[in-house]
């Protein structure tokens, strides 16, 4: 378990002080992958690299499995970091040295006598699917090819937790893909707590399980991916969730159609029921799906629809009034022309 | 007549170029092996860094400033006591030997953490948060990752001594340098001074040449 308490980070320069994470307090639960979401300056990075030492805390603590990592000495720090994996963005690899050197520093690091390196640098090939990259240095390698290397090299002390920082923002989406479908399987198959920032809400929808928003330095919300999706408080996580879940009309529609238009939100179970069908057949008017879409966020449905409903006044408000009652979510977008 | 000259001068040009080459070995040997260390915690005690140390850092860089700050000439002057202790004599290549090392360190040093300076800062840390010591980091991550630039800067380093090593004729230090000055700046002698301008640019270019097929051959980026 992480426990960050109160953690507050204050880089003072020459001209001016800068506030980078402002008073935060999480709790990241063993096995879980939480997410840190947030713009640019944030404080992501900064509180990442709180967790395992590399930057300093001004005030506050971080208990990581019920050691304080902010007050430990250089010795006892650098043991603590063989248990805390972590990965780049830009992979940060050792050039000079090939796969099979860069992985095993890692173990050197540890201490591990040389035939078990050997061992376990071979196992860890393997596991992300480098076997046959052994000898090659890190410029003979694709982004994601990289990126496995600096998973494995993380990985090879067996950590408890692994931190990443925006690692898979300089990858194709496919190569990102691929990435986190690894990281997911580490973690299911690892136990592994994964902490993962990133900028990219279609990132978070696909591995995380928690979430918390940055803005300023400060978490500004925090839930289940699933709580975040459906139901948004802050402005900022509403940006989020819309850059994935955006149903826009072209504007031609928006101008010609004669019905009222509302955008309904299935979540979960309602999701997969027949609604939108059953208020078809109770009232007399007529559905017109202008816009649809459906997406998986762990697993449970979340769906928009944006249809144009075409009747008499009165039963199109007894229409929506009765799928308001069943998914609480319905909007108006425009009323009948 | 012009070939007789050049045999008459043969000995004389052959004990000058092993002069050079034996000042500028010992010199350049004495600069990598203090001059690298030097450069490395130059690096490693600014700030961010693993070691970060202010002060070291500001006194070491004081010194490195100051050794390079005096003119060559002066430092060779003005070092004989200390060459006089080491050697036992203040002429002869050995002892110029001892201005050109102390002339040498600050200068690769520098070199050694500009190339330092270089390696991106991601990959240090990757190195910290993997649990390495800083001695680890220093040998399996700083020194392989600027080898190409730490290379490149033996052979800027070796070509500097050769022309330094001109001027420890002033203390009688032999070498090239110091025939073409001896025989052609003072004498007028443009037969020893073109000769030997040759074999100094000759030398400089094979250095040079080395040098870069070194640096290529070590470079995995
Ligand atoms: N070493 C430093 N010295 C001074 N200010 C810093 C330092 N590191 C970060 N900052 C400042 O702290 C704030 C937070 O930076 P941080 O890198 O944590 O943001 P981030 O959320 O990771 O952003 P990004 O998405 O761009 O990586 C920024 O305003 C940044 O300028
Ligand atoms: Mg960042």
């Amino acid at each position: 378990m992480i426990d960050i308490q109160n953690v507050t980070k204050v880089y003072t320069t020459k001209k001016k002080q800068t506030v980078a994470v402002d008073n935060v307090s999480l709790t990241i639960r063993d096995g879980e992958i939480f997410g840190i979401i947030g713009y640019s300056g944030a404080g992501k990075s900064t509180l990442l690299r709180c967790l395992n030492a590399l930057e300093r805390p001004t005030s506050g603590r971080i208990l990581i499995d019920g050691i304080d990592v902010t007050a430990l000495d250089a010795k006892e720090l650098r043991q603590v970091r063989q248990k805390i994996g972590m990965i780049f963005q830009h992979f940060s690899l050792v050039s000079s040295k090939t796969v099979f050197e860069n992985i095993a520093f890692a173990l050197k690091a540890a201490k591990k006598p040389k035939p078990d390196i050997e061992k376990r640098v071979n196992e860890l090939l393997d596991m992300v699917g480098l076997s046959d990259k052994r000898d090659a240095y890190p410029a003979q390698l694709s982004g994601g090819q990289k990126q496995r290397v600096g998973i494995a090299r993380a990985l090879a002390n067996n950590p408890t937790v692994l931190l990443c920082d925006e690692a898979t923002s300089a990858l194709d989406p496919s190569t990102t893909k691929s990435i986190l479908e690894l990281l997911k399987k580490i973690n299911r198959e690892l136990g592994i707590t994964i902490v993962f920032i990133t900028h990219e809400m279609e990132v978070v929808k696909h591995i995380c399980d928690r979430v918390a928003v940055m803005q300023n330095g400060k978490v500004i919300e925090l839930g289940t991916v699933y709580e975040l999706f459906t139901h948004p408080k802050e402005e900022l996580t509403r940006s989020f969730v819309h850059s994935v879940m955006h149903v826009d009309l072209p504007a031609h529609l928006r101008e010609t159609h004669t019905g009222t238009i509302v955008k309904i939100q299935f979540e979960g179970k309602s999701a997969t029921e027949t609604i939108v069908s059953d208020m078809l057949q109770q009232f007399e008017v007529k559905g017109n799906i202008l816009h649809a879409k459906i997406e998986y966020i762990q697993d449970k449905p979340l769906g928009i629809f944006v249809m144009e409903l075409i009747g008499k006044e009165d039963e199109i408000q007894r229409a929506m009034d009765y799928i308001a009652k069943r998914t609480n979510r319905l909007e108006v977008v425009s009323h009948a022309a | 007549m012009l070939l007789d000259t050049l045999l008459g001068l043969l000995p004389e040009l052959n004990k000058a170029f092993f002069e050079t080459i034996y000042m500028v070995a010992i010199s350049l040997f004495v600069a990598i092996i203090v001059g690298l260390p030097l450069g490395v915690l130059l690096f490693v005690t600014d700030r961010g860094l693993f070691l970060e140390h202010a002060i070291l850092k500001s006194v070491l860089g004081f010194l490195v400033n100051m050794v390079r700050s005096i003119p060559f000439i002066i430092l060779l002057v003005g070092l004989l006591p200390l060459t006089k202790l080491l050697t036992g004599t203040t002429i002869g290549p050995t002892a110029a030997s001892v201005s050109l090392s102390v002339a040498a360190i600050p200068f690769f040093a520098r070199i050694v953490e500009t190339s330092l300076r270089e390696i991106e800062k991601d990959v240090i840390e990757a190195a910290v948060a993997v649990g390495a010591t800083p001695w680890m980091i220093i040998k399996d991550v700083l020194l392989p990752e600027a080898r190409p630039g730490i290379v490149q800067g033996i052979t800027i380093t070796t070509i500097s001594l050769v022309g330094y090593s001109a001027m420890a004729g002033i203390v009688g230090g032999g070498g090239v340098g110091d025939l073409a000055i001896r025989f052609g700046y003072y004498r007028y002698d443009n037969t020893v001074m073109i000769t030997t301008i040759v074999i100094l640019i000759c030398l400089v270019q094979v250095i040079q040449f080395a040098g870069d097929r070194i640096a290529r051959l070590v470079d995995k980026r």
